[in-house]
């Protein structure tokens, strides 16, 4: 069971605001789909390491080369607050 | 109780920014004084889509480092992310290592107060450095050109018991670091950071006291300062009968004291996982052996071969090994005069005085250890005094220009022609008849250290000041 | 020239030959895109410069410059790929106003091949959803029937194709965000080998899972931009540097020796009895072209939907966290930035940004991964994962390629499943296991249900052995009873 107090705690984490009526929702879905998903603590796993990368990829490494495709004003441009090239967001002090 | 009751408990992190030329998963570059969001690009502003991908560089130099600090390299070791909310972190999660570390299990070993000390390399951790917040009061401004700068997480155990050990230990680290030219160790731009977990606990207690993280400390004399300050509160504070709360403390340099940060509420939750878009770093024995193979001789090794093969005391093997590019530098001027005692002084009086003053690194110093070596040799062979070659230094200092040249264009070159300070000696015992009287009459005492002076200067200070001294006792008596 | 039925290839070698220019081409295409899209939904930006893309096309051709393959065939690119100096916003809030400076890897490759973007398509938010309905753009037709979902999370590009708005899309894929809506609407739709294309400029729903994929009218068709936007990229750690076959030039028909494994777990789920009568057509075809049919089993599928979901969570939570209002896309409306809070300045941005679905997998994510949960939730899946992938692994000892439905229905209507979170991830157990195991798979469309809709056969083949998948694929779609069968709206 997830409860409402639960839901706001990891909403909190998540950084999410969400409403009493959303936690309510999210109470009682995650609790329901998680209940169903824990029909894998069924699966014997012991000894099985954990698969992050399905696929059989070569390792590939950057040489340490440096290449500047854009400016900073390219960077900053989608910003929705700036001043200059620098970011700008409430005081966090 | 008194504090001699407590002891305290120190353990510390050390970032050591690798200096790669670009970052641990972009190509921006890395250079310090940029302008502002200049060294950045889509995947270090975290823009969706863009993807890290590992700089070789930061690998070899963590792994250096590692096998520097005696650590076990893994020859698989996995990044995580490390997920927190915070305006200088672009992607909402800093790419780490978390169960999985490049380095374990090392050792440093330094002397304190002459005593020998070891500390334990818990463990050393390659992740991505974080942007700069500029506070403005109203508002904050991020620049992320700091943003992706690959870092080295350095972590001692809970090993010392002082700030001087603590500081040491710092010190050690940094050199070693400086040796391996993997980090470039300036602690005021941030390339080394120093966070030190401190507690206090009874000496008759087994279990450790509640830590506290101190940051900010940006150079060893805070660390030292920071602790000691650090150490006197949290024994003040059990002996109030109150307890230690778990918190970050920042060090104030200007009011000499550490002050709450951040409380540690119910701890932190980072919600470690496996970084899915990079594949675990993988290397393999022969590359780490290969890396050892090149290893530069440490400063350790170094000290000790100095006091062996130079006859230097510790003070002066000390100094000599404290930066690589000085124990090169006297290396490197012992050989060509033969004379390793005479270029451990000159190097140590004379070259690191005007060094200081001039605020200059020993690389950038226009006088070649070459040409120290050849005025060390000057002198061995008598063709200048020492006192002579004071002068000549200097000239070498300012222009440059090697010893041969500044002695023959002055015509430095020391008299050792008996007939001719035969001459220089009997014109100053002439011009002083009143004087000599008086000392061959015993009225006046000391006069000889006179009459060596008046030769030398009539010398120009070029005299041999063996046969000056030989040739005024002969004149003297007869 | 008749552009809405012409391969890619005669559209490319018209526009080389100069029987018709690039700029023709687009602008026939964009004028049908404009006009279909009224009613379908299925363009969210249009791009305004695909003119002078067509007219430097032209302008090479007549210097007489070589082109690639793509030369003058105009793509639509689903949301979620960044296409430079175009909106990207992955159908949600957050990235409102989000314009990348950079381009894709594989819209690079399109582009250097010669294709022009005529615009971006629709699709639910982050890629989150099945059905189309979840996008800030509201939701999207299915182009054969305007009460039905084109299915997600690519309805746009499943829509656009299927009423061929342009000669081709490009889709992703997560959980069968290509395959199930291609299945959908009709279309030819391919998840590669996780490797296979670049994701670098892909906005990242869940990173293990993700593929770009074409969506196509036909399997030739999607063979081709396979081809072309596959590869090794020294931007993307996880893209294989295995060379890229030729697939267009193997593509064949000849299926003798071909062992074709129906999966047995697939024949025992309650299909619906359009699906499973497609199934079994699909089969006896196979059959008669020579293929060997034998039964395969994955014990574990059951999981699947656990195990997808699960990880598919854990990684968006992370993957989201970049929307934050700091760096581009939206941020709340706060009227005072100095007396804002840190924490409330994110979780007002986020909660107003994100839309419901979205914000339950990243509350899921977010749980599963936080500290007590992480070893039986995210771990676990992990380990079941890797036993799954050995599971398909024996099975490809035993066959080819594997033959599913790719949904156990045909589409639903629009609104009907959107309530029930649990329900609508339980229709994804064919499609997201493909996606565990990072198997190339694909649909293709194959029947019609007795309701007049689309129903595509899901083929999945070994790791990187795309060219036996697009075989068979191809030897269905020759023999496909839905072959010719057009939407209403075309």
């Amino acid at each position: 069971m997830i409860d409402k107090k639960t839901i706001q705690n990891i909403a909190k984490l998540a950084r999410l605001k969400i409403s009493e009526v959303e936690a309510d929702d999210y109470s009682q879905q995650l609790t329901q789909v998680m209940d169903y998903f824990e029909r894998i603590s069924k699966i014997d796993t012991s000894g099985v390491e954990p698969l992050v990368t399905p696929a059989e990829i070569e390792v590939h490494w950057r040489e340490d080369v440096v290449e500047q495709e854009h400016t900073a004003e390219d960077m900053v441009a989608n910003a929705p607050a700036r001043a200059g090239n620098l970011f700008k967001v409430p005081p966090v002090v | 109780m008194s504090s001699n009751d407590f002891e305290a408990v120190i353990g510390i992190e050390i970032h050591v920014q690798l200096n790669t030329k670009s970052k641990i998963f972009s190509s921006d570059s890395t250079t310090f004084d940029s302008g502002d969001n200049e060294n950045t690009s889509p995947v270090s502003v975290g823009m969706p889509g863009t993807l890290p991908v590992l700089n070789k560089k930061a690998v070899e130099f963590a792994v250096k480092t590692g096998l520097a600090l005696g650590c076990n390299v893994s020859q698989k070791s996995v990044f995580a992310r490390k997920n927190y909310f915070y305006p200088d972190l672009p992607k909402g999660y800093q790419i780490s290592q978390h169960d999985k570390p490049i380095c374990e299990g090392g050792s440093v070993s330094f002397v304190v107060d002459g005593v020998k000390k070891t500390v334990s390399i818990t463990r050393a951790h390659m992740e991505e450095d974080a942007g700069k917040s500029l506070h403005h009061g109203d508002c904050t401004l991020i620049n992320y050109n700091r943003a992706g700068i690959p870092l080295l997480e350095v972590v001692s155990g809970p090993d010392m018991h002082s700030p001087a050990e603590a500081a040491q230990y710092c010190r050690t680290v940094r050199q070693i670091v400086r040796y391996l030219e993997v980090c470039d160790g300036n602690m005021e731009e941030g390339s080394l950071r120093c966070d030190c977990n401190v507690s206090v606990k009874r000496k008759n207690e087994s279990t450790l006291g509640t830590k506290v993280e101190i940051k900010n400390v940006n150079s060893f004399r805070f660390v030292e300062k920071a602790i000691e300050y650090e150490i006197e509160r949290q024994i003040e504070v059990l002996e109030r009968g109150e307890s230690i709360i778990q918190e970050t403390r920042l060090w104030d340099p200007d009011k000499n004291r550490t002050f709450t940060m951040r409380v540690k509420e119910d701890a932190q939750d980072y919600r470690y996982f496996p970084e899915p878009d990079l594949l675990p770093v993988t290397i393999t024995q022969e590359s780490i052996d290969k890396i050892r193979q090149h290893l530069p001789e440490l400063p350790a090794n170094r000290r000790e071969r100095f006091k062996s093969d130079f006859g230097l005391s510790d003070h002066d093997a000390d100094l000599l090994t404290s930066e690589r590019e000085i124990a090169d530098y006297f290396e490197e001027t012992a050989s060509a005069c033969k004379n390793a005692k005479a270029a451990a002084n000159w190097i140590m009086s004379e070259l690191l005085r005007e060094l200081n003053q001039g605020s200059k690194q020993i690389q950038e110093s226009s006088l070649k250890p070459s040409d120290l070596g050849a005025l060390i040799r000057l002198i061995d062979e008598g063709t200048i005094s020492g006192k002579i070659a004071k002068t000549v230094f200097q000239e070498m200092w300012v222009t440059g220009k090697s010893p041969q040249e500044i002695v023959k264009e002055k015509g430095l070159v020391q008299i050792t022609d008996p007939q001719v300070i035969e001459a220089l000696v009997e014109q100053v015992l002439n011009e002083n008849s009143q004087q000599v009287a008086a000392h061959k009459s015993g009225a006046k005492k000391n006069l000889f250290g006179y009459f060596v002076g008046a030769v030398m200067k009539a010398s120009k200070g070029q005299a041999n000041p063996d046969l000056v001294n030989k040739i005024i006792q002969e004149k003297l008596k007869s | 020239m008749d552009l809405v039925n012409s391969s890619l290839t005669d559209i490319s070698n018209a526009v080389k030959d100069q029987k018709i220019s690039a700029e023709e081409v687009a602008s026939f295409f964009f004028k049908r895109m404009k006009d279909l899209n009224q009613s379908l939904n299925a363009v969210v930006f249009e791009d305004e410069n695909f003119l002078s893309a067509a007219r430097v096309i032209d302008s090479k051709i007549s210097k007489g410059e070589e082109l690639g393959p793509l030369a003058g065939v105009p793509f639509g690119i689903k949301d979620m790929l960044c296409v430079r100096n175009l909106p990207a916003t992955a159908g949600s809030k957050i990235l409102q106003g989000f314009v990348p400076p950079y381009d894709s890897t594989a819209v690079a490759k399109l582009k250097n091949a010669g294709a022009v973007i005529l615009g971006k398509l629709n699709q639910d938010e982050f890629a989150m959803g099945s059905s189309n309905e979840t996008s800030i753009q509201g939701a999207v037709q299915n182009p054969w029937n305007n009460k039905y979902v084109p299915g997600g999370s690519s309805g746009g590009s499943a829509a656009a194709q299927a009423s061929r708005m342009m000669a081709a899309t490009l889709g992703t894929d997560t959980g069968g965000s290509i395959r199930q809506p291609a299945s959908f609407c009709g279309v030819v739709g391919v998840k590669p080998t996780y490797g296979r294309v670049s994701r670098y400029g892909v906005i990242a729903y869940a990173s293990s899972l993700d593929q770009v994929g074409p969506m196509t009218s036909t399997v030739e068709d999607a063979a081709l931009t396979l081809e072309v936007i596959s590869g090794f990229d020294a931007k993307d750690s996880t893209s294989s540097q295995r060379a890229v076959p030729e697939w267009t030039r193997a593509l064949s028909k000849d299926l003798k020796g071909i062992r074709v494994g129906l999966l047995k777990e697939c024949m025992r789920s309650s299909l619906h009895k359009d699906v499973e009568k497609s199934v079994e057509n699909s089969i006896d075809e196979l059959k008669k072209m020579g293929a060997e049919i034998v039964e395969v089993s994955l014990p574990l599928i059951e999981y699947a939907v656990p195990v997808y979901y699960l990880i598919a969570a854990c990684e968006a939570s992370s993957n989201l966290a970049r929307y934050d209002g700091v760096k581009y896309g939206y941020r709340s409306d706060f009227k005072n930035l100095s007396s804002v809070d840190l924490e409330t300045f994110y979780s007002q941005t986020r909660g107003e940004g994100f839309g419901a679905e979205v914000k339950r997998r990243i509350m899921m994510g977010t749980h599963a991964l936080s500290s007590g949960y992480y070893d039986s939730y995210y771990l676990k899946a992990g380990k079941v994962r890797r036993l799954f992938v050995n599971q398909y692994k024996d099975a490809f000892k035993q066959c080819d390629v594997i033959l599913s439905p790719v949904t156990a229905a045909p589409a639903f209507k629009l609104g009907e499943r959107i309530a029930d979170p649990l329900q609508m991830y339980l229709n994804d157990i064919f499609t997201t296991s493909t996606n565990l195991a990072g198997l190339p798979g694909m649909s293709v469309p194959f029947s019609l249900s007795t309701d007049g809709l689309p129903i595509g056969i899901q083929i999945t083949a070994n790791h990187f052995d795309e060219q036996r998948m697009l075989n068979v694929a191809w030897a269905l779609e020759s023999v496909a009873p839905a072959k010719g069968k057009r939407p209403h709206v075309f």
